[in-house]
């Protein structure tokens, strides 16, 4: 387990000196936006349709959670596992407003609105329990979030009225809009590629906004937030709350892509899952989650094949999770993110000393 | 609310700048400040001496809000604060720095001054990216050219030397519209040039802004300031002019006596 130290690890802003926020006409986006955006789009064309639904569809709703997870940890210092529980709520409560397959409980409210209020529920929710969470810190904050989430899943689990207990809903399904069958991989990988990205942009605007550096001020020194006249509380609550959104909204996407939702969803095992998945991809920048939840979500599909080939039982596939996790977390505590600036180093000393070798030629 | 603001004003004109009441501050069984009363003017200019383990520091706390006294009231600019959290009371104008510099590390220079002028103004939470045009961007960079720190507004905090970091903690506190600020020993660990720019800003500043520093320099503390408070054990010991505090026999013997004289 990664200590918290190394979760509430510093981020700044940028990464670099920064431009500043209007240098942003086309010549200003760095290169790999423009080659992974061409990849990201372009995917359908090469990929098939289980790659597209099982690995995309996956990695773009468990990165969204994880976004949300590494904006409290990374910006705010405060690390959540309340994050999928969030993001479960606002599932069920798509099931519970909209239509399934359990008719009992489902109200039948059309999307347009069951949505809104999905997404308003279960960001109330993150944002009470980070009002809990902001009183304490590091450990504690752990083990606070890790409470609720955990008395979340019982509940859910035990509670038939609303939420129908063990069974859950099945058959939840995306609005036909515009004529769209949702829930086909292509739209959905669109769907979810499409949300992913609005969110890891907005992640990467609100860093640098007011709001954003303040938080950053709140995690670095809250005594010093305090003496400069911020509210502390209230800026970890806010944080909470926005990041509650962005789980929330996963969420949304997370019950389409699954047309079910169940206690297993919400379980200890997922909501640390997801913690797991922010730290393989590193805290210190959006991308990160991103990139830990697309091995996570690799690891978990294919893992089973892997293991059956070597003659291990097929259901052991967290082994294989664990250890990656074991293995990120021991060569680069700063997750595959870290691994970027360490080869960039590496490769200017090469190129520095190869310059130097040709000096001396 | 043109009359509360009025009244407000002239409150302002006829209120000391801070007065404490019998402050005590008790750690445990310990006591770090006892019965401390100080009545600070409008514009005053006061330094508070005494050794180390004195109470100065604790006493600043107190002001600032970083915890609450155990017993006594604070009132500043009329209104008593003494519960007020912290950022309350620098909305109504205080300010403080540290002496050991609490700054935002992974922050460029000018980011952490914005940060400072943003927490006494609107739109603490705004979503709205900042703009080099905005009017406290703008604040921020004559902040940062005050402290002459403009040359690396991008720079970040980590990269500052230790002089820098120093007036960049100067900066901070004097963000918006202070009226009252704590110095907790700007001076210490500056260069003899250093030190001669920290003098011409804090003569520099306007004359309605009022400041207690705490300062081991005396050469620094007596030039800076008009009035003096002495502190021993957490008790206010002896309040007077720099010239009285300087030639007081007691004085002498308690502080400066050791090494100083």
């Amino acid at each position: 387990m990664a200590s918290t130290d190394q979760l509430t690890s510093r981020v700044d802003a940028s990464g670099k000196p920064h431009k500043r926020a209007e240098l942003y006409g086309p010549a200003n986006i760095p290169w790999v936006y423009w080659v992974l955006g061409f990849i990201l789009l372009l995917m359908p064309v090469v990929a098939s349709n289980f790659v597209l639904f099982q690995i995309f569809g996956w990695a773009f709703i468990l990165g969204m959670v994880a976004l949300s997870l590494m904006f409290l940890g990374g910006y705010g210092g405060m690390v959540s596992l309340v994050q999928m529980s969030v993001a479960g709520l606002a599932a069920y409560m798509v099931a519970v407003f909209g239509h399934s397959g359990v008719v009992q409980i489902s109200l039948g409210w059309p999307w347009w609105l069951t949505v809104p209020v999905a997404l308003a529920i279960a960001t109330l929710f993150g944002t009470i329990t980070g009002a809990l969470a902001v009183r304490t810190a590091g450990i504690y904050t752990i083990m606070i979030t890790l409470a609720i989430a955990t008395a979340f899943f019982y509940f859910v689990r035990q509670n038939y009225g609303v939420f129908n207990g063990f069974n859950g809903f099945n058959q939840v399904l995306p609005p036909q809009l515009f004529g769209v069958d949702w829930r086909q991989p292509v739209p959905i990988y669109y769907l979810t590629l499409f949300f992913a990205t609005l969110a890891y942009f907005v992640v990467i605007y609100v860093a640098r906004t007011p709001f954003g550096l303040a938080l950053q001020g709140v995690r670095d020194n809250p005594r010093r937030m305090a003496a400069l006249g911020f509210n502390v509380t209230a800026h970890r609550i806010a944080a909470y709350a926005f990041a509650s959104f962005i789980a929330a909204v996963a969420g949304v996407l997370l019950v389409w892509l699954n047309a079910q939702i169940s206690p297993g969803t919400v379980a200890v095992g997922p909501a640390i899952d997801i913690l797991v998945i922010a730290v393989i991809g590193g805290i210190r920048h959006p991308i990160g989650p991103f990139i830990g939840a697309l091995i996570f979500v690799v690891l978990r599909t294919f893992a089973l094949d892997v293991l059956v080939l070597v003659g291990i039982p097929g259901e052991r596939f967290q082994l294989l999770v664990g250890l990656a996790f074991l293995a990120i977390v021991f060569w680069s505590p700063d997750g595959i993110l870290g691994l970027w600036p360490r080869f960039r180093d590496r490769m200017r000393a090469a190129s520095s000393l190869t310059a130097e070798r040709d000096r001396r030629l | 609310m043109a009359v509360s603001v009025a009244q407000r004003l002239s409150a302002a004109g006829t209120a000391n700048a801070l007065e404490l009441r019998g402050v005590t501050r008790m750690f445990g069984a310990l006591v770090a400040l006892t019965d401390v009363s100080l009545t600070v003017r409008p514009g005053e200019r006061r330094a508070v001496l005494g050794s180390n383990g004195a109470g100065k520091t604790t006493l600043f706390n107190c002001i600032t809000g970083d915890f609450l006294p155990t017993s006594g009231t604070i009132r500043l600019f009329g209104e008593d604060v003494t519960e007020f959290p912290a950022y309350e009371r620098i909305r109504r104008g205080l300010r403080r720095t540290y002496q050991i510099s609490l700054l935002f590390n992974g922050l460029s220079v000018l980011d952490n001054i914005y940060l400072a002028c943003r927490g006494v103004s609107r739109g603490r939470f705004s979503l709205i990216r900042p703009r080099r045009n905005e009017a406290l961007m703008h604040s921020a960079e004559q902040l940062a050219t005050a402290v002459h720190l403009i040359d690396v507004r991008d720079t970040k905090v980590a990269e500052l030397s230790y002089g820098q970091q120093r007036q960049l903690e100067i900066a901070l506190a004097l963000a918006g519209a202070p009226r009252f600020i704590l110095f907790d020993e700007p001076a210490a660990g500056l260069s003899p040039t250093e030190r001669r720019e920290l003098i011409e800003i804090l003569t520099n500043l306007p004359a309605h802004i009022g400041y207690i520093i705490i300062e081991h320099d005396m050469d620094v503390a007596l030039r800076v300031s008009e009035s003096v408070t002495m502190m021993h054990n957490g008790r206010i010991f002896k309040e007077g002019r720099p010239s009285e505090i300087e030639s007081d026999p007691e004085v002498q013997e308690l502080y400066l006596g050791g090494g100083h004289g």
